[in-house]
């Protein structure tokens, strides 16, 4: 009999069913076996053994912030002092763009100098756009910021504007500078690299509630967060632009007698600095979606309109604000991708790209200034007349109330449909799931594809989830998670071998894919909410729309770099068009399509936390729960355990990946 | 020139760049290079006209870029002619629907490819037997003739290894045994040697006339190396720029090149290499002693050792073993001096 079942473990196919099965009984007859049994241990983790690790860390942060000191200072000092070293840029460029400066406080408050006039923005970052790309891009930048003046969004978009000016250069120079470290030093990128890890993994909203803690609600948390959010990618391009500098130019920088901080700044950063353009793109584009999640936590601007109307079900307001964050993030993305596309090649001919960044510094004082007075005489040159301004909500909430009106029974039949024959099956199958079961099972799952190291791995951190209780709310998220990601794989992957294979059709998606993926995660749940209304279906559907990208992307990217000598071997071999699909395209693609897939569950977890805020049931909600509570413990052991699935994910499918890469003899 | 034509191929043209076809179309004379730069558009493949005969190794040497990957790649429709004609065992190939072709290409085509093109998912029997496979044979039936390729190929003992744990030789070979699997009418190789080392393509060369030898195939074989051509063409076509510049024997290439960018590929090569006994020999056959008989299509170079050993004359046989003329030593030793006084 041992020798038996050891005999089919080996075998892949067996050793799946075997699982499988095992799994399904048990979890449709764990109820069952516990009143037998009479074991209620076996469904629930028993609270005796609970490390109650969310009230220690409690209580830790309480200590940190009450009595914590270092001699000199105590650590309520020291945040105070990071706070204000945040707090007074931002205020300055606040009164730049959306504000303007006053003496004294509230009422009495009294006006030194404007704003800077709507005018002088847009033509500012026009003149940008015309350096950067062109009289195309300036139009698409110039467009993108008069629709916000037309539409009224001015004003809440300069303070979300404010904010991104303060994150993204603190975001893009303590990325660097740990960037360089941890190339500087193996050790240090030893020791950064699993933290990067976590900082991506943990869901945003867990360390929102440590840092409104710490520095109390309003704009200076909601930077930090974004900062902390927005970092560990530029850190991580950092480390591969420096580390896929060419040898040679190493050594020719050597050969020069470079010291090791000209080599740095004068060889490896320069030659570097297209890909580390893509970083700073990332860290725009992270900051934009992280600003509307931190109005949470006292973020002003468009990201609290869209909260706000959300709350409200306010349909016509959401969009509207919403919209306005996707025309920012769409001008600043193609802005900064310009950059990052003009940096090493001859600037064009006009005298407008041979603008340097003096002559630019001193047209923006001199425009501003200029109109700053003549607005004192023309008001609307100041600011925007609210006469003129036009407003979509109302047609926004006629457009919804008539899909609503019209299209409900079909939405609810599909709805229903899936809920019946999809999610609570599904659902059923993970909540079942004993959690003692589902330890092993991880345990196994990771011994199978990765060794005992990658099974002793998953096994652990499965076991810190049960061990704080946390169970049933992690297999709500898995199943969650699960449904969501199967749905935009089903969706994604033909899309992307589609793609694939035809150019035209890759135009198209592609052209879609990256306008999605532009969009700020908080966006997609606003349409969803109103089609669908509250609940784990719209949470899924949110999902679905978010994390399908990289899917598409991944097997598209898989079929086209297939060698097409091994397609026209295949056609010599007299395959159909069929067979050529199925018997070597997809074979081939397969590590492609694993890596895809890894991806869209790491955003589909990114994505599920935010969720929380239509109403799920799982870790996301508990982390949400913990943010209104302010309560850090339970914010943080929830974050970790919603990290933990992300981390167990990604390296199963980061195994399974590789091990079909070297079965093609692929490189690794 | 008495074999019956296996692929005929008339006034074929590539040209890629926007409405390729309609500009064809639209002039009487072939355009010449300028006037294609002028509408924007690259030649591949310029009005190539050839016809291959069974059995017969045609070989199309050309550099890089000189057209012939397309050219081959149209001949089997693996990409579509601008214009022109090409006709495979009678049948017109460019009217084909792609089920036809499909069926041509299982059961009378078979092709070689230079980066060996082998799917790594499949092992080296699985590999050899994918075009019976896709065809549907049965398992045992395609397995069982896939073991008989491999060990024509003298790969016997690997067939459950995976092509990533073969050299690349081995893994050629694989490439040969699987485009031989379905017994094709016509053998395309497409550079097939050119990824490997100098000695292993020499190996590879010997295995492959050793090949045809025993199944009498019509290959068409590219290279860009001349002297590969040299040693394994019947017949070759040189191409330059798209166009075919001129297609002979070996021996008709050597001695009478038409331009004077195929002679300098023939510069470097040695007349006794090319040169048969059929074209010095002595024609007609007195009856007398002689040192010995050889066949009238070897080489001058391959019998220099034998001839050179002895000052008396030896018969020239023809196919048929019928004496068709005399050889000598004073001959062949001219010959060679000719060739240094030609250098």
């Amino acid at each position: 009999m041992n020798f038996h079942l050891r005999d089919s473990l080996r075998n892949p196919r067996s050793f799946w069913l075997l699982l499988f099965a095992s799994t399904w009984l048990l979890s449709s007859y764990s109820f069952p076996l516990y009143k037998a049994l009479d074991a209620r241990w076996i469904i629930k983790f028993p609270s005796a053994w609970q490390w109650q690790l969310d009230e220690r860390i409690s209580t830790f942060m309480a200590w940190l912030v009450e009595d914590a000191g270092f001699g000199l200072f105590t650590f309520r000092q020291l945040t105070r002092f990071l706070s204000a070293l945040i707090e007074a840029p931002y205020n300055t460029m606040r009164a730049f763009l959306a504000d303007g400066f006053h003496s004294g406080l509230g009422q009495q408050a009294v006006e030194i100098f404007p704003s800077m006039s709507w005018i002088a923005v847009t033509f500012l970052l026009v003149l940008l756009a015309v350096k950067a790309g062109g009289w195309r891009l300036a139009a698409l930048v110039g467009g993108c910021f008069l629709y916000l003046v037309v539409f009224g969004q001015w004003q809440s978009a300069m303070v979300t504007l404010a904010s991104i000016a303060i994150a993204v250069p603190f975001g893009v120079l303590s990325g660097l500078m740990l960037g360089i470290l941890a190339y500087r030093s193996e050790r240090f990128e030893r020791l950064l690299r699993p933290l990067l890890d976590l900082m991506q993994t943990v869901p945003i909203f867990a360390y929102l509630v440590p840092i409104l803690f710490l520095f109390g609600f309003g704009p200076v948390s909601a930077l930090v967060a974004t900062i902390i959010y927005a970092m560990p990618p530029m850190v991580r391009v950092v480390l591969v632009a420096l580390q896929s500098v060419p040898e040679p130019l190493h050594e020719a920088g050597r050969m020069a007698g470079c010291t090791s901080r000209q080599m740095m700044w004068k060889v490896l950063l320069p030659s570097a600095l297209p890909t580390l353009m893509v970083g700073v793109n990332q860290v725009i584009m992270l900051s934009l979606n992280m600003v509307i999640i931190a109005s949470i936590i006292g973020a002003g601007g468009l990201g609290y309109d869209v909260l706000a109307a959300l709350r409200r079900l306010d349909i016509g307001g959401g969009i509207e604000a919403g919209l306005a964050i996707v025309v920012i993030a769409i001008a600043l993305d193609r802005l900064s991708q310009a950059f990052s596309l003009n940096v090493h090649s001859q600037a064009r001919g006009s005298s407008v790209t041979q603008m340097t960044p003096l002559m630019y510094a001193v047209i923006a004082l001199a425009l501003t200034i200029f109109l700053a007075l003549i607005g004192k005489v023309f008001p609307a040159i100041q600011s925007y007349p609210e006469a003129m301004v036009l407003t979509t909500g109302s047609f926004w909430d006629q457009a919804i109330k008539w899909i609503n009106i019209n299209f409900f029974e079909v939405f609810e039949a599909i709805k229903t449909a899936l809920l019946t024959y999809l999610l609570l099956p599904i659902k059923r199958f993970f909540v079942g799931i004993p959690w003692a079961w589902g330890i092993i099972a991880l345990g196994l799952i990771g011994w199978r594809v990765g060794g005992w190291r990658l099974g002793f791995l998953c096994a652990t951190l499965a076991g810190f989830v049960a061990a704080n209780g946390l169970w049933r709310d992690a297999m709500i998220t898995v199943y969650l998670c699960g449904v969501s990601v199967l749905i935009a794989a089903a969706i994604g992957m033909p899309l992307g071998v589609w793609a694939g294979q035809s150019e035209r059709a890759d135009r198209v998606l592609s052209t879609l894919v990256d306008t999605l993926q532009t969009l700020p995660s908080f966006v997609y749940l606003i349409p969803v909410v109103m089609l669908f209304r509250v609940g784990e279906f719209s949470a899924m559907v949110a999902i679905v729309l978010y994390a399908m990208a990289p899917a598409l992307r991944y097997a598209a990217h898989g079929i086209r770099e297939i060698s097409p000598q091994v397609i026209e071997a295949g056609k010599v071999s007299g395959c159909t068009r069929w067979q050529l699909l199925w018997r070597i395209k997809l074979p081939l693609a397969v590590p492609s399509l694993l890596l895809g897939l890894n991806q869209t569950i790491m955003l589909a977890l990114s994505m599920l936390v935010i969720t929380a805020l239509v109403g799920t049931r799982d870790l996301g909600q508990e982390v949400y729960i913990a943010l209104t509570k302010a309560n850090t413990g339970q914010g943080i052991v929830a974050g970790l355990a919603v990290a933990f699935i992300a981390i167990i994910a990604d390296r199963i499918l980061s195994a399974l990946a590789k091990s079909s890469r070297a079965r093609l003899g692929l490189a690794i | 020139m008495d074999q019956p034509v296996l692929l005929d191929c008339k006034g074929l043209w590539k040209i890629y760049g926007a409405n390729a076809g309609t500009f064809l179309q639209s002039r009487d004379s072939s355009p010449d290079t300028s006037a294609l730069e002028r509408a924007n558009l690259t030649g591949a493949v310029r009005d190539a006209n050839l016809q291959i005969l069974k059995g017969e190794i045609f070989v199309i040497m050309g550099l890089s870029g000189s057209g012939k990957s397309t050219l081959v790649r149209c001949l089997s429709r693996l990409i579509e002619a601008t214009a022109g004609s090409i006709h495979f065992e009678g049948q017109d190939l460019l009217a084909m629907s792609e089920r036809e072709l499909i069926d041509v290409r299982r059961k009378k085509m078979g092709m070689v490819f230079q980066q060996f093109a082998l799917l790594p998912h499949l092992t080296v029997l699985q590999n050899v037997a994918f075009p019976l496979d896709v065809q549907g044979v049965h398992r045992s039936e395609r397995e069982a003739r896939a073991h008989e390729m491999i060990e024509l190929v003298g790969l016997n003992g690997r067939e459950t290894a995976y092509p990533r744990e073969l050299s690349g030789g081995q893994q050629q070979r694989v490439g040969i045994a699987r485009s031989l699997v379905g017994d094709p009418h016509l053998w395309f190789l497409d550079e097939p040697f050119s990824a490997l080392d100098p000695l292993i393509r020499r190996e590879m060369q010997n295995e492959f006339l050793r090949l045809q030898n025993k199944l009498h195939k019509t290959i068409l074989f590219i290279t860009h190396d001349f002297e590969e051509a040299i040693r394994l063409a019947d017949r070759i076509a040189v191409m330059k720029d798209g166009e075919i510049v001129q297609i002979a024997t070996p021996e008709q290439l050597v001695s009478n090149p038409a331009t004077d960018y195929v002679e300098e590929f023939t510069r470097h090569i040695p007349r006794t290499k090319v040169i048969q006994l059929e074209t010095i020999m002595k024609a007609g056959c007195p009856a007398g002693a002689y040192a010995g008989d050889l066949s009238y299509s070897m080489k001058v170079a391959d019998v220099v050792s034998e001839v050179g050993k002895t000052s008396r004359a030896f018969r020239v046989l023809d196919d048929d073993g019928v004496p068709v003329g005399t050889i000598n030593r004073e001959k062949v030793v001219s010959v060679m001096l000719g060739q240094e006084l030609v250098e």
